[in-house]
C-alpha cells in the first residue's frame, strides 16, 4: 500500500475495484458502510463527487450517503495529511497522561518556524486502540508506539522535519 | 466433516503436536505486537531454520497471554514456561535444546505460580496460550466445535436453551440480562427469518476474538432458529477483523459453518460488519441501524430486538464474552457453570487491567472475587503513590473508592456502588488523578459521542461538560454543583438510550465519593491532586 503506481492506471483500477465491491453486495443500500470502507481504503478519503456516485449506484438519496459518511468518525471527507499521529484517549491512556501528548503535538506543530510542514501533520485521537497495557499509546503513521513520553513524541516529530 | 471426523481430526492433531520436541508460542495479541512481537517471531523462526530443526520445533502465535506489561511474551510448551520482555537476541537459547529442566532464560522467566496466575480462573480465555488464532486445527485439537457437534446431534434447541438458563449466564455487556431468557424470547417468535448478532463494538479486548465466539453464535443460531449471524466489530481492531475473516473462511471450508454444518441439516452463515467509529453503536438498536447501513442512531424500545430487530426480524444480540461462554456451557453442562461465581452472578468475568497498576493485562476471575484480590494480588498493587479509585464500565461506569475494595465484583454489588460491570475495562487511578477532571474527561467523551437524536443527551452532555470544564479551571460556583446534580438526574431519567442514561454515572459517583475534591475546586479554587491548571494557583505561584 506504500508504493503508488503511476496515477493514470491507479484511477482506472480504483473505479473497477469499487464497482466490484458494490456488485459483491448486489448494489444493496444496506451495504453502504461496507462500500464507504472500501472507497476510503482505495482513495484515502471520500471526496463529495465520489459520494454522489455511490449514492446513484446504490440507489440511495445523496443526503443519506452524506449523513452516514459524516456520522462515523472513521470516514474523512478531506484528504489525509502525509503524517498522522493518532493519540489514544481511552481511559487507561488518559490516566497515563495522553492529554499532555495531544497538547505537546499541537503546541509543537503550531510553532511559527513549522509553518511549512504544519499541514503535513495531522493530530487525531482515538477512543481506544486496545493496547491499554502499554498506555499511553500513539499510532504514528500506522505504527503503534507504546508507553509514549513527550521526548519520544519530540523525536518522532523531528524525524519528519517538525522542529 | 462429520462429528466422528471432528474427533478423529482432534486425535490426529494432538498426536502431531505430541511428536514435536517443542512448540514455541509467541503472543500475537495487540499489546505484544506493539512492543516488538513480530520481530521476535521472525528471529525465532530464523533461528529454528538456522539450526535445521523445522521438523521438531513448531513456532506459532497465540492469543493474549495476559501479562501485557511484560510483553513481548513467549510460551515454551515443552517445559510449560512463560517468558517476558523477550528480545530477538534470546531466540537462540529459546530454540536450543534444554535438557537440564531449568528455565532456558532464567532472568526472563515469569513465575506461573504467582498470584497473577493462581488467583485467576479461565473459561473464556482457556484457549489463550494453547491455540494459534490463525489455525483451525489448533482449535479442533483443543476440543473446538465439539459443543456445536453435541448440540446438533444430541440436543434439541429447547434443551440447549434449558442448559443456558440453568447455567445462570447473564449478558456480559451492560445490564446483565439473563442470556437464557433472551434466547427463549427469540426462539418463541413466529417469523421464520431470524438473526443472531454478536456485539463486538464494546471495546472488549481484541483477545476474545477466537473461534469459540463463532461456535457460540452457531449454537445460538441452532437454538433460536436463525440461519444468519453478523459480527459487528470495531473498525479500530484491524487485527481482530483479519483473524475473524480467516477463522470464518476456514470454518466454512470444513463445513463447520455455512451449509450442512457437520453433515446435519442445520445451516448458519456468519458475516462480518465493520463499524466505523461511533461509540453509540454499542447500544443494540443503534448497532442494528448501523448493520442496516444507516447512521448509528438508537430508537425507542419496545419493541425490543428479540421481537423486532434487524430488518424487522427477531434478533438475538449478545456480546463477545457472552458468546464465548456458550461452548463451555453446552460441553460441560449448565450445572458446572452455575457452580462458579455468586448466587446471582455465575461464571467468570474478564477484565482488562490498566492504569496505575503493576501488572497490566488481561485477566479472568470468578464472579464475586473482591476488588482487593484483583487489584493487589493479581494486579500487584499500585507501583507509586496511593490507591484512589478503580473505574469500571468506561464512560458509562463509575469510580469505586477505597472503602469498597472488599466488595465482591458481581452485577448487584457494582450497581449498588454506582458503577456497572461493563465489558471489562478496569482502570486504576492513584492520587495523581483529579476526580473532577476524570468526570470532565468522560463527559467530554459522551458529548462527542452523543448521536444527537434526543435532546437531554445532546444538550445535557454539553452543559455538564461546560460546568465540569469551568470547575477544573477554578471558575465554578456552588450553584454549578447544584446544577450538575440536577442535570445528572435529568439525563438519567429522560435520555433515549443507554449512552445518555449512563453518561452521568462518572459524575454522580465522583460527586458521591469524592465530593471534597469538587468543593476544593469551587471554594478554595485549588486542585487537591495538583492536576488542574487553576488560575488563582498560577497567580499565587507567580506572586
Amino acid at each position: 500500500m506504500t508504493a503508488s503506481p503511476p496515477a493514470a492506471t491507479v484511477k482506472d483500477n480504483r473505479e473497477k475495484l469499487l464497482e466490484r465491491a458494490m456488485s459483491r453486495y448486489r448494489y444493496s443500500g444496506d451495504a453502504l458502510i461496507e462500500v464507504l470502507h472500501t472507497a476510503q481504503e482505495l482513495y484515502g478519503f471520500l471526496p463529495p463527487p465520489l459520494l454522489k456516485t455511490i449514492a446513484r449506484k446504490l440507489r440511495l438519496p445523496p443526503s443519506r450517503v452524506l449523513g452516514v459518511a459524516t456520522f462515523y468518525h472513521f470516514f474523512s471527507l478531506k484528504p489525509k495529511a502525509p503524517h498522522t499521529f493518532v493519540v489514544c484517549l481511552g481511559t487507561a491512556c488518559y490516566v497515563a497522561g495522553a492529554l499532555g501528548l495531544v497538547e505537546t503535538l499541537n503546541r509543537r506543530c503550531a510553532k511559527p518556524e513549522n509553518s511549512g510542514v504544519r499541514n503535513d501533520v495531522s493530530v487525531q485521537s482515538a477512543r481506544c486502540i486496545g493496547s491499554c497495557g502499554l498506555a499511553p499509546a500513539v499510532i504514528f503513521d500506522g505504527k503503534v508506539l507504546a508507553r509514549v513520553t513527550r521526548q519520544l513524541i519530540g523525536a518522532e516529530l523531528e524525524g519528519i522535519g517538525v522542529k | 466433516m462429520t462429528v466422528e471426523e471432528l474427533y478423529g481430526k482432534q486425535a490426529e492433531e494432538l498426536e502431531r503436536q505430541q511428536a514435536l520436541k517443542n512448540r514455541i508460542m509467541c503472543c500475537s495479541a495487540a499489546g505484544c505486537l506493539s512492543c516488538g512481537a513480530d520481530g521476535l517471531r521472525q528471529a525465532i523462526s530464523a533461528e529454528i531454520a538456522a539450526q535445521g530443526r523445522q521438523a521438531e520445533i513448531e513456532l506459532c502465535g497465540t492469543g493474549c497471554l495476559g501479562m501485557c506489561s511484560r510483553g513481548p511474551l513467549v510460551l515454551s510448551a515443552a517445559d510449560n514456561r512463560l517468558y517476558g520482555n523477550v528480545t530477538p537476541a534470546d531466540a537462540a537459547s529459546l530454540v536450543s535444546a534444554n535438557p537440564s529442566g531449568k528455565p532456558t532464560l532464567p532472568d526472563r522467566a515469569i513465575d506461573l505460580d504467582a498470584p497473577f496466575f493462581s488467583k485467576q480462573m479461565r473459561i473464556v480465555l482457556a484457549n489463550s496460550g494453547r491455540v494459534d488464532p490463525e489455525k483451525l486445527a489448533d482449535y479442533i485439537a483443543a476440543g473446538g466445535y465439539q459443543a456445536l457437534g453435541k448440540a446438533l446431534t444430541a440436543m434439541s434447541p429447547r434443551e440447549v436453551i434449558e442448559e443456558v438458563k440453568k447455567s445462570g449466564l447473564r449478558g456480559r455487556g451492560g445490564a446483565g440480562y439473563p442470556t437464557g431468557l433472551k434466547w427463549d424470547l427469540v426462539m418463541k417468535q413466529i417469523p421464520q427469518v431470524k438473526y443472531v448478532v454478536c456485539n463486538a463494538d464494546e471495546g472488549d479486548p481484541g483477545a476474545f476474538m477466537d473461534r469459540s465466539v463463532l461456535e457460540g453464535m452457531a449454537i445460538a443460531g441452532f437454538a433460536v432458529g436463525a440461519q444468519q449471524g453478523y459480527i459487528y466489530v470495531r473498525g479500530e481492531y484491524g487485527l481482530a477483523i483479519e483473524r475473524l475473516q480467516t477463522a470464518i473462511k476456514q470454518a466454512e471450508r470444513e463445513r463447520l459453518l455455512g451449509h450442512r454444518i457437520l453433515e446435519s441439516g442445520f445451516q448458519f452463515r456468519i458475516d462480518l460488519r465493520v463499524g466505523a467509529g461511533a461509540f453509540v453503536c454499542g447500544e443494540e438498536t443503534a448497532l442494528i441501524a448501523s448493520i442496516e447501513g444507516k447512521r448509528g442512531q438508537p430508537r425507542q424500545r419496545p419493541p425490543y430486538p428479540p421481537e423486532s430487530g434487524l430488518w424487522g426480524a427477531p434478533t438475538l444480540i449478545n456480546n463477545v464474552e457472552t458468546f464465548a461462554n456458550i461452548a463451555p456451557i453446552v460441553q460441560n453442562g449448565g450445572d458446572w457453570f452455575a457452580s462458579v461465581g455468586t448466587a446471582s452472578s455465575k461464571g467468570t468475568k474478564v477484565f482488562a487491567l490498566a492504569g496505575k497498576i503493576a501488572n497490566t493485562g488481561l485477566i479472568e476471575v470468578p464472579m464475586g472475587t473482591t476488588l482487593r484480590t484483583i487489584l493487589f494480588d493479581i494486579g500487584g498493587g499500585i507501583p507509586a503513590g496511593k490507591f484512589k479509585a478503580a473505574q469500571t464500565g468506561g464512560p458509562s461506569g463509575g469510580c469505586i473508592p477505597e472503602q469498597f475494595l472488599d466488595a465482591p465484583v458481581d452485577y448487584e454489588s457494582l450497581a449498588k456502588i454506582g458503577s456497572i460491570m461493563g465489558s471489562g475495562g478496569l482502570i486504576v487511578m492513584d492520587d495523581s488523578s483529579c476526580m473532577v477532571d476524570v468526570a470532565r474527561f468522560f463527559m467530554e467523551f459522551c458529548m462527542d459521542e452523543s448521536c444527537g437524536k434526543c435532546i437531554p443527551c445532546r444538550a445535557g452532555t454539553v452543559q455538564m461538560h461546560d460546568i465540569l470544564h469551568r470547575m477544573t479551571r477554578g471558575q465554578a460556583t456552588e450553584d454549578d454543583m447544584q446544577m450538575l446534580e440536577t442535570l445528572s438526574e435529568l439525563l438519567r431519567e429522560t435520555s433515549l438510550c443507554g449512552l445518555g442514561q449512563t453518561a452521568p454515572n462518572p459524575v454522580m459517583s465522583t460527586l458521591k465519593y469524592f465530593r471534597h475534591e469538587y468543593e476544593a475546586h469551587i471554594r478554595d479554587r485549588r486542585c487537591p491532586a495538583g492536576h488542574c491548571q487553576i488560575e488563582s494557583q498560577l497567580e499565587g505561584a507567580m506572586a
